[in-house]
C-alpha cells in the first residue's frame, strides 16, 4: 500500500519535474511544478511529517508558485507563444548532471545508513513548535529576519522610481 | 520502503532541476528549476529525519527553514526578474550581459 503510493508519487514528482524543465510554454511549466510540488507534499505525508506537508501545500503550491505565475504573466507577452526556451548547452548540461548523478547514486549505495531501528511516536505539529521556540529559538527569529529583509528588498528592487 | 528509494528519488528530482538551471533561457525558468532543487534538498532532510533521526526530528526543522529561504529567494528573485524585464524588455539569460565586460 504505502510502496504502491511511494511509486505512484515518484512518477508523478519525476514526470512533471521532466515536464517544468523541458517544456516550451513556461506558462505549462509553471503549471507542471504545481504537479510537482503537490506531489512532494505526499512524499513528506508517507514520511510521516504532516506539518511539513501542511506548510509545502500553503507556501509552495499557494504561494510560491502563484508568485511564478504572475511573473509569467506579467514579463511574457507571448505566454501562448513558444518561443525558443533551451540555450546552446543542452548536451553538456546533460551530461555533466549525467555524471553528478552517477556519483551521488553511487556514493548513496556505497554508505552504510545508521538507520534507526526503534521509533516513537511521528513528532506533532506541537512538538515541532515547542523545539522550534526553545532549542532552536535563535535561527527561528534571524530566519524571520531573513524574511523581513527579502521582503523589503523586493519591494525596494520592484518599484518605480 | 527504505531511505535508499527516497534518496534516489530526490537525487533525480536535483539533477532535473540541474538540468533545467543550466538550459533553460528564461530567468523565471531558472528559478522554478531551483525550486525543484530546493525541495530535493527538503525530501533529503525529512528523509533523514524519519529514518536516522526520528525521535529528535531535526530535519523536518530544517526543512521548515529550508522552505522559509526559499521563499525569500522566489520574492526576491521574481523582483530582480520584473525590474530586468522593464529596463531590457526581455528576460532571456544569454542577452543580460550588462555586469560583464
Amino acid at each position: 500500500m504505502f510502496d504502491l503510493a511511494f511509486y505512484i508519487l515518484a512518477v508523478l514528482i519525476i514526470g512533471s519535474a521532466l515536464m517544468v524543465v523541458t517544456l516550451r510554454n513556461i506558462f505549462h511549466s509553471a503549471l507542471f511544478l504545481v504537479l510537482c510540488l503537490f506531489s512532494v507534499a505526499g512524499i513528506y505525508i508517507l514520511l510521516e511529517a504532516e506539518f511539513i506537508a501542511a506548510v509545502q501545500v500553503l507556501i509552495y503550491v499557494g504561494a510560491v508558485t502563484i508568485l511564478m505565475i504572475f511573473a509569467v504573466m506579467l514579463t511574457h507577452q507571448l505566454t501562448g507563444k513558444t518561443i525558443r526556451q533551451v540555450n546552446d548547452q543542452p548536451v553538456p548540461a546533460f551530461l555533466i548532471v549525467l555524471s553528478l548523478l552517477v556519483l551521488t547514486l553511487l556514493a548513496l549505495s556505497k554508505t552504510a545508513w545508521e538507520v534507526a531501528s526503534s521509533r516513537g511516536v511521528s513528532p506533532s505539529a506541537t512538538e515541532l513548535g515547542r523545539a522550534l521556540m526553545t532549542i532552536y529559538v535563535l535561527p527561528f527569529e534571524v530566519v524571520s529576519v531573513v524574511l523581513l529583509v527579502a521582503l523589503i528588498g523586493a519591494i525596494v528592487i520592484s518599484r518605480r522610481e | 520502503m527504505t531511505l535508499y528509494h527516497y534518496l534516489v528519488l530526490s537525487a533525480v528530482l536535483f539533477g532535473i532541476g540541474m538540468y533545467g538551471l543550466l538550459t533553460r533561457r528564461n530567468a523565471v525558468g531558472i528559478l522554478m528549476s531551483i525550486e525543484l532543487m530546493f525541495n530535493s534538498a527538503n525530501i533529503n532532510f525529512v528523509a533523514f529525519s524519519r529514518f536516522i533521526t526520528p525521535n529528535e526530528f531535526i530535519g523536518q526543522i530544517f526543512s521548515i527553514f529550508v522552505i522559509t529561504i526559499a521563499a525569500a529567494e522566489a520574492a526576491v528573485g521574481l523582483a530582480i526578474v520584473l525590474l530586468i524585464y522593464r529596463n531590457y524588455k526581455g528576460i532571456e539569460v544569454d542577452n543580460i550581459n550588462f555586469m560583464k565586460w
